[in-house]
């Protein structure tokens, strides 16, 4: 471990804001990187399903 | 595509979207466990277990963010450019797809790279930006991107999408070995690369060993992303072929 205490982990020795922000960004952009698509694919298939029962020939 | 098999058996299953549908989807889970895993142990080795830079102190942890992102945009680009080359040659709509697929993705990876950079140079070299030959040269990469996803989006017709952005890609690949080299070719206040194939890395193995961990743990992620984005395209694009009917119905 390099640090002595919780506040100093936080702290980074001063640098806390620049190291903490930057682990925050690749946060936000790997979770959206994954959420996106998977909230797409929801949509597609609404979408999907819709218009196979819309194209459904009635009997 | 030509009626001589020249080419392996897999690199005509490739071709068939419903294949890598299935193929991705058995994928996937793995990948993603690998991705979760790797970048979970990769950033608490870099935040907590590995020593502080003797002359950047603990500012020196970005690295563990900025060299991943940064590999992982130029990996990204050049896996887009040979994606849509093979569209181009073979006109192959799954090697299309994936090339859409990467875009985007690459965009933010670049956005990162940059903004990680900026991040770091503020403490390290009292500037947040520099206009130096490696970061115009990524800023560029992103531009690119950016350009990429704007013509695709503006074309219409897919397969003229595919086509136009396939060579705005390859046109751009010129742009990787800049950053690659430009570290060599002018001077600059940025620092020569981390890992090279032929040297051992500068720095003692506590400190690149969990880079690398990181390393590897955003390809995987990046692997996860793609496949994810790349079976939508197919969903959408085969959505009047009958398995996709039956995937949706069923």
């Amino acid at each position: 471990m390099s640090f002595e205490s919780f506040a100093e982990f936080i702290d980074m020795g001063g640098h806390g804001l620049y190291v903490w922000l930057s682990y925050a960004i690749a946060l936000v952009v790997i979770v959206s990187n994954i959420v996106n698509p998977l909230m797409h694919k929801r949509q597609i298939f609404i979408e999907q399903a819709r218009r196979l029962r819309r194209e459904k020939p009635k009997s | 595509m030509a009626d001589k098999k020249w080419m392996p058996r897999w690199f005509y299953q490739l071709a068939s979207p419903r294949w890598c549908y299935d193929i991705t989807g058995k994928l996937l889970p793995f990948f993603a466990i690998a991705a979760v895993v790797m970048l979970v142990a990769g950033a608490v080795w870099a935040l907590v277990f590995a020593p502080a830079d003797y002359q950047q102190g603990n500012s020196f942890r970005i690295i563990y963010i900025h060299v991943p992102a940064s590999i992982l945009a130029q990996s990204c680009y050049m896996l887009m450019a040979v994606a849509g080359a093979i569209g181009l040659i073979w006109k192959m709509k799954v090697a299309d797809m994936v090339a859409k697929s990467c875009a985007p993705i690459g965009a933010t990876i670049a956005i990162l790279s940059l903004a990680t950079g900026a991040i770091w140079g503020k403490p390290t070299w009292g500037s947040w930006w520099v206009w130096d030959a490696r970061l115009t040269s990524m800023l560029i990469l992103f531009f690119l991107y950016l350009g990429i996803i704007a013509l695709n989006s503006a074309i219409e017709n897919a397969q003229t999408a595919a086509q136009s952005t396939a060579v705005l890609a390859l046109v751009g690949l010129v742009n990787i070995p800049i950053i690659k080299y430009s570290v060599d070719w002018w001077n600059t206040l940025h620092q020569p690369a981390t890992f090279t194939l032929t040297e051992r890395p500068a720095m003692p193995s506590e400190m690149w060993v969990p880079l690398l961990v990181m390393v590897i743990g955003f390809y995987c992620f990046f692997a996860v992303a793609m496949m994810l984005r790349l079976r939508n395209e197919i969903i959408q694009r085969e959505r009047r072929s009958s398995w996709v009917r039956d995937l949706i119905t069923g």
